[in-house]
């Protein structure tokens, strides 16, 4: 169902055969902004509930400016998340490197369901909310290559990456939960209307430290959303041969919860904001489960297929990919072109090479960096380096 | 019949010798074996000679292992003998301490040590201390074994080397291989041992091959916890070393016999119960000490050393203060030069024996 100006596809053209006749001739190729459609009304997914009377909307609405944004940045997000599947081959990224693309309406999704000024905490698989919470494409690029212009100054690496308001990147499977609930209870401690979104995936759903985490957010009626990214596999393995109950969304118990098609953009927005009201309201956390699919392995060492069919693969990118479901709809509705979305791409892949040039030329950190950020708001201090005649200096 | 091992060189091709009398004598049927490989064995073989055995830990039995250490057990024992968890480290050490507890001889895998810390009470309160607490009544024998300390590029959080706080706890032993032959043998007695051990792997170290002699190829092959291994025999200093340190206190050893130094590189291979008496009897022959760790130097397995050498019959042989050489006291950061510069190198070592020897 949508409310669109149709009639262009008659006016438009029924004015170009009125210049014919006047002998001008008119090109119609280039269409202007008016041609769209400027705001579209979408079916979504209506979303599993534990312990909720009502859910989110069952419809969403989408401006031309947030598809265009949404699709700008997801597409961004998946080159950029390629493009360090080519690094990593090439060697000049090392250590660990767990890829997102198949999951960018996830972490889309939720930023456009809160504010900057909320807080957001996730694991290890961490370059797309390290984006959307302000990151840049160089600076993420640059601290996977390990280079001074990295976002970490080169010091963490892939899954160590913070912004203001983002607390990283946590390479230690659940720790971050605790720590979400921990910011939490700083937003509701200084009143400022602030709530933490705190994601965790299904391999780290079974973590004891999440349920202790549940038990004391919900006692104090934290602001919490505590979202599980299900990818249907922790690692090698599959959620049946991980999870006694994989209803990731009912875990909770008391907290209330909705499981959320991962792979649509607008239902991922739709539920964080119905998720949002729910803990700015003082109703304490809330959990989604977003169901969703990495198409790389778990990370650049696992190749993905030992556990899983191609065939799978191909499907869920056949059939469900984020970024195609968005084209799709705004395509379909008159809401781009597919010009405009082409012009968008060649846009995102030079922002990319150019980021990718910036993080193989940047040079590694300076030595003297290396003893730095021990302490905070501490004096310099001497550091024992590998042996008792080397003293390296700390600064914070 | 004293049988020594001497000589052998740096990691990637070490040769084993047998001196009988003045004669140096590879063995016959020496193979090349690599690390991971010596392991895998160890555990084929131990699974199949005790029904009591078997193996849980993330990613062990249908991915072959996330470092592919047991590859083929699953195909072979199945699923009651090869267990993967859920990530929940916390419940599967405690899960596998209680099995232990009640007749079972589980092998526990960590995924890196410092997944241990999520379930390190159950290894020190509940695997550690139980003898003790029950004065004789409830033994613990398990195995936790896992790779750990620093790898490569893999940044703070997965680097961090367990040996200094694991060895400072009685009730457990703690073993540290370096070759191929100490892997094998190690985790073999690791899992005759009725005493919760922790053993302690190197990711690096995985895929480098070692010769094996035959006598290490056979299922009975047994390395005993608690004794060290001299390496490299030398006079003038001793060089002290676990895991995969000791190939560079061979490299530098190498580099420094060049220029007429003689190292002598100890192979702790067990750091609790620390063979203290190896050390004692090196360094009255060389007069000098340098230990060897990847690890951090506060507290650390190096520190330990030193105070048992200043308290014990070998302090006054020593010609010069006994000095550590360690890992920078930092997290360790991900840049490749920040990282080639955060743990001791061969020139390092180098460096160090000159400065002890005054040279």
């Amino acid at each position: 169902m949508y409310i669109g100006l149709l009639q262009i596809y008659f006016i438009v053209p029924w004015l170009a055969s009125c210049f014919r006749q006047s002998g001008a001739r008119v090109v119609v190729s280039a269409r202007t902004y008016a041609d769209f459609t400027p705001q579209a009304t979408f079916d979504i997914k209506k979303c599993d509930l534990h312990k909720l009377e009502e859910g989110p909307p069952l419809q969403a609405m989408l401006s031309r400016e947030e598809g265009l944004q949404y699709y700008r940045t997801m597409q961004t997000m998946r080159r950029m998340e390629l493009k360090a599947d080519q690094l990593y081959k090439q060697k000049i990224i090392r250590g660990f490197c767990h890829l997102y693309d198949g999951q960018e309406a996830c972490a889309v999704g939720i930023e456009a369901g809160i504010n900057l000024s909320d807080h957001l905490i996730t694991a290890y698989r961490a370059h797309a909310y390290t984006l959307t919470r302000g990151g840049t494409v160089r600076e993420i690029m640059a601290e996977l290559t390990g280079r001074r212009g990295g976002i970490a100054k080169g010091k963490g690496g892939s899954m160590h990456m913070y912004t203001k308001n983002f607390y990283g990147g946590n390479g230690i499977v659940g720790a971050q939960v605790p720590l979400g609930a921990g910011v939490a209870l700083a937003c509701k401690y200084l009143g400022k209307n602030e709530l933490c979104v705190c994601l965790y995936g299904d391999g780290a759903a079974n973590q004891g430290q999440i349920f202790e985490t549940y038990n004391m957010a919900s006692l104090w009626k934290l602001p919490c959303i505590f979202i599980c990214e299900n990818n249907k596999y922790g690692m090698g393995t599959s959620v049946e041969r991980a999870a006694a109950s994989t209803d990731y969304y009912k875990r909770g118990d008391f907290i209330p919860g909705l499981r959320v098609d991962g792979m649509d953009i607008l239902c991922v927005r739709e539920a964080t904001k119905f998720a949002a009201e729910h803990c700015r309201s003082g109703k304490g956390p809330i959990l989604m489960e977003l169901q969703t699919y990495r198409y790389h392995g778990h990370s650049m060492s696992d190749p993905g297929v030992s556990y899983r069919t191609r065939e799978e693969i191909q499907e869920v990118r056949s059939k469900s990919d984020p970024i195609s479901m968005l084209k799709d709809r705004m395509l379909s509705n008159n809401m781009a072109s597919v010009e405009e979305l082409k012009e968008i791409d060649v846009e995102v892949r030079k922002e990319i090479e150019d980021a990718a040039q910036f993080a193989t030329t940047d040079p590694e950190p300076p030595l003297d960096d290396l003893c730095n950020h021990i302490f905070y708001n501490n004096p310099p201090m001497e550091v024992r380096g590998t042996n008792p005649w080397t003293k390296l200096k700390s600064v914070s | 019949m004293a049988s020594l091992r001497c000589f052998l060189r740096s990691g990637k091709n070490a040769v084993s010798a047998v001196l009988r009398r003045e004669f140096h004598r590879t063995s016959p049927a020496a193979v090349q074996v690599t690390v991971r490989d010596a392991l895998n064995q160890a555990m084929d073989e131990e699974l199949e000679r005790d029904e009591r055995v078997f193996l849980l830990g993330e990613e062990v039995a249908q991915y072959d292992g996330a470092y592919k250490i047991s590859r083929g057990l699953w195909k072979k024992y199945g699923d009651k003998r090869i267990i993967d968890t859920p990530i929940t480290e916390m419940g599967f050490a405690g899960i596998a301490v209680g099995a232990a507890m009640a007749g079972l001889r589980p092998i526990c895998e960590f995924m890196t040590f410092n997944f241990s810390m999520q379930a390190i009470d159950q290894v020190i309160n509940s695997a550690a201390k139980t003898y003790y607490m029950s004065a004789g009544l409830q033994p613990v024998p398990i195995v936790f074994r896992g790779p750990n300390g620093a790898s490569a590029g893999v940044a703070a959080q997965h680097s961090q080397c367990f040996a200094a706080w694991y060895s400072h706890c009685p009730g457990l032993k703690v073993v540290s291989p370096w070759s191929a032959e100490d892997a094998k043998g190690l985790l073999k007695s690791a899992i005759r041992d009725d005493n919760p051990v922790v053993f302690l792997e190197n990711e690096l170290m995985y895929g480098v091959p070692f010769e094996m002699s035959e006598e290490a190829q056979s299922k009975d092959f047994i390395i005993p916890i608690g004794k060290a291994k001299i390496e490299r025999q030398g006079n003038h200093v001793t060089l002290v070393s676990h895991s995969r340190m000791v190939s560079l206190c061979l490299d530098a050893a190498a580099v420094l016999a060049k220029e007429g130094i003689e190292c002598e590189v100890i192979n702790m291979r067990t750091i609790r119960p620390l063979d203290a008496e190896a050390i004692e009897t090196s360094i009255m022959k060389t007069n000098h000490l340098i230990t060897v760790e990847g690890g951090w130097p506060q507290f650390g397995v190096g520190a330990e050393i030193l105070g048992r050498i200043m308290e014990g019959p070998a302090f006054n042989y020593l010609d010069a203060p006994a000095v550590r050489v360690t890992g920078v006291d930092i997290p360790m950061p991900y840049a490749k030069i920040l990282e080639d510069n955060s743990i001791p190198q061969i020139k390092d070592i180098i460096f160090s024996v000159k400065k002890t020897l005054n040279v």
